[in-house]
């Protein structure tokens, strides 16, 4: 959360001008107020580095992080205008509802996504309905409601930036983010 | 929250350097032109030599910028006259002139600057139009767009528009900056900068404040910023996405798209954010977009519930909703015109899409633009140009078209990809 608000600047500025026209133009208006409530009131200034502790291997590896097991795998991959979880996705979306039904106090974010073309807020509705989709059949394999929350980046966050099949393919994708793991 | 140093000091350059290098972030090209263009003539005001921002050049810009006007040499003529007396009206008829533009600049006391100016009919000899402003050197620019606009209105019998603001996102590289400038593209401003993405903003009817979608807390969240003040607050944060805010006429409301009970669906909520929001659709298929005319009765919105993308229409006290268009198998983003006669949209042909207008009486279909990439049209608040985005050499620009298609205007911003425009309302007039 830290790094997100720090990265975020509102200014009614560049104006600049000494002189008054519109309000606007004035001078600098800062806003130095966290914009959520759920924001820590004050966090230090983000200077780009974060320190992380290194991990202590404690004996009980975490298994969403571990290359060997499927919960590793994030991704699921949709066909041009559909948001039908295809047959290889299903094994990945079952180990993730069993987790969510082994961990009760496990949350995840699936955020889907769209290929570019056509309308950013249309695609950003075509997005929802993959990770709706993927929600829908992780709560039929027992996980609950309130464990996912299914969200939408449309077309704004392609994770290949050609402009043609192969690229619009991976971005017709819903990613499973681990909320508690800090994803 | 504290902003961190280098944002703060970001901030102090800015302000350090704007002062007199106010320049177009936004560089404007004119393609075509109107069916019939008035020769219109327009002599450098008295002293305005002197000034660090000249009046007329600015008035020709815009003029010429409209494609209805056609700008007639006003170099050499002795004496260059500043006065209604001073007009030789046979020698600006020699050059093909209708319309003659005269003025002053007067320095006052209080270093204010006052204009005057008088727009002639050459071939009447008689005054059309004439108006004193009194303006700081900061408001020079915003003082020739208003003379501008009272000639534009005089001579076309539509209200002028270039005293008004555009607002767009640009990305330059991972960085989002949603911007306001004047309608010629300067004096750009950043309103907020952002490492996530931001779409979707939309003008209250007052044009003080801008709604937004705004992706910084990881999921689309609408924000409403005020403009005076650079005060904002989460005005839709539910469960899910919260994104295309529309705003009511009155200012006092927003549909918005919000999926917290499931699929992506149209509600109303209060533009302060307060109270639970008002499901204004039930479908089990996609809504959203959603637009409110101008008497604010009814939104206009894209729904793919009969199985591809078209534009529906519903009152806003609830209802059936009602399909618009039949054409083509992908309809999206509408807006409707300022007269609420008709809206613009996004049709796709092909691969391709374009920027296209429809009647509501006829259900007439007339596309404006050979197409691409076009998205995100709105009117310009007197209903003559249609502002869109599109991508040129896989670089996001904006461009307008002219509501009858013959006119057609591109903007390149020097340093970033621009998308998501929006044409902000007529104020202060």
């Amino acid at each position: 959360m830290n790094k997100i608000l720090a990265g975020l600047l509102i200014a009614g500025v560049l104006a600049g001008c000494s002189s008054t026209p519109t309000k606007e133009q004035e001078g600098a208006a800062v806003e130095d107020r966290a914009p959520g409530a759920t924001a820590p009131a004050a966090t230090p200034a983000d200077t780009g580095a974060v320190a992380t502790p290194l991990a202590t291997p404690t004996g009980t590896a975490d298994p969403l992080k571990d290359p060997a097991n499927i919960l590793s795998k994030r991704s699921v991959y949709f066909d041009f205008d559909s948001n039908l979880v295809k047959a290889e996705f299903k094994p990945l979306v079952t180990a993730h509802a069993r987790y969510l039904t082994q961990h009760q106090s496990a949350q995840m974010r699936i955020e889907g996504n769209a290929d570019e073309r056509g309308s950013r807020e249309y695609n950003l509705a075509l997005g929802q309905r993959r990770a709706d989709a993927v929600k829908q059949m992780m709560e039929l394999l027992g996980a609950k409601a309130t464990q996912i929350e299914s969200v939408s980046f449309g077309e704004e966050k392609p994770k290949a930036a050609g402009h043609d099949e192969a690229s619009w393919s991976e971005n017709r994708r819903a990613d499973i983010k681990y909320k508690d793991k800090g994803e | 929250m504290k902003l961190s140093k280098l944002y703060k000091t970001t901030i102090l350059l800015a302000l350090l350097v704007a002062p007199g290098m106010l320049h177009a972030a936004l560089t404007i090209e004119i393609v075509g032109a109107g069916a019939n263009q008035i020769p219109i003539a327009i002599a450098p005001f008295r002293t305005e030599d002197a000034l660090a921002q000249k009046i007329t050049p600015v008035i020709a810009a815009d003029l010429a910028r409209s494609g209805l006007f056609k700008t007639v040499d006003a170099g050499g003529m002795v004496p260059m006259p500043y006065e209604p007396e001073e007009v030789s009206y046979p020698q600006w008829s020699a050059r093909g002139a209708e319309a003659l533009v005269i003025g002053s600049v007067t320095r006052l006391p209080d270093g204010r600057y006052d204009i005057r100016f008088r727009l002639m009919d050459v071939v009447k000899q008689t005054q059309l139009a004439g108006f004193v402003y009194f303006a700081s050197a900061a408001q020079l620019r915003l003082t020739a767009h208003k003379i501008a606009d009272v000639i534009y209105e005089k001579l076309t019998g539509d209200a002028g528009v270039f005293a008004t603001r555009i607002t767009y996102v640009v990305k330059k590289g991972k960085r989002y900056e949603l911007q306001v400038a004047d309608a010629d593209g300067f004096g750009a401003q950043t309103v907020l900068a952002s490492n996530e993405p931001i779409i979707s903003p939309a003008w209250s009817p007052d044009g003080t404040r801008l709604a937004y979608v705004s992706f910084e807390r990881k999921k689309p969240i609408v924000y409403v910023q005020s403009l005076t003040t650079g005060n904002r607050q989460t005005v839709a944060n539910y469960w899910g996405s919260n994104s295309a805010p529309a705003w009511s006429p009155d200012g006092k409301r927003l549909a918005v798209t919000l999926t917290k009970d499931g699929g992506s669906q149209i509600y109303l909520i209060n533009a302060d954010g307060s109270g639970a929001p008002t499901r204004l659709t039930h479908s089990t298929a996609i809504d959203t977009e959603a637009n409110f005319s101008p008497d604010g009765k009814s939104i206009i919105f894209t729904s793919d519930r009969g199985g591809s993308p078209q534009i529906y229409r519903v009152s806003t006290a609830g209802g059936q909703a009602q399909r618009l268009t039949f054409e083509g198998s992908y309809n999206v983003s509408p807006h409707h015109s300022p007269d609420g006669k008709g809206f613009t949209f996004i049709q796709r042909h092909g691969g391709l899409f374009s920027v296209a207008v429809q009647d509501f009486a006829l259900g007439q279909v007339q596309v404006l633009t050979t197409g691409g990439t076009d998205e995100s049209p709105s009117f310009a608040p007197n209903g003559k140009m249609i502002l869109y985005a599109n991508v040129v050499r896989e670089r996001g620009i904006l461009a307008a078209v002219s509501s009858d298609g013959r006119v057609k205007q591109r903007f390149t911003e020097d340093a970033g990809d621009v998308r998501e425009p929006s044409w902000g309302p007529l104020v202060n007039k």
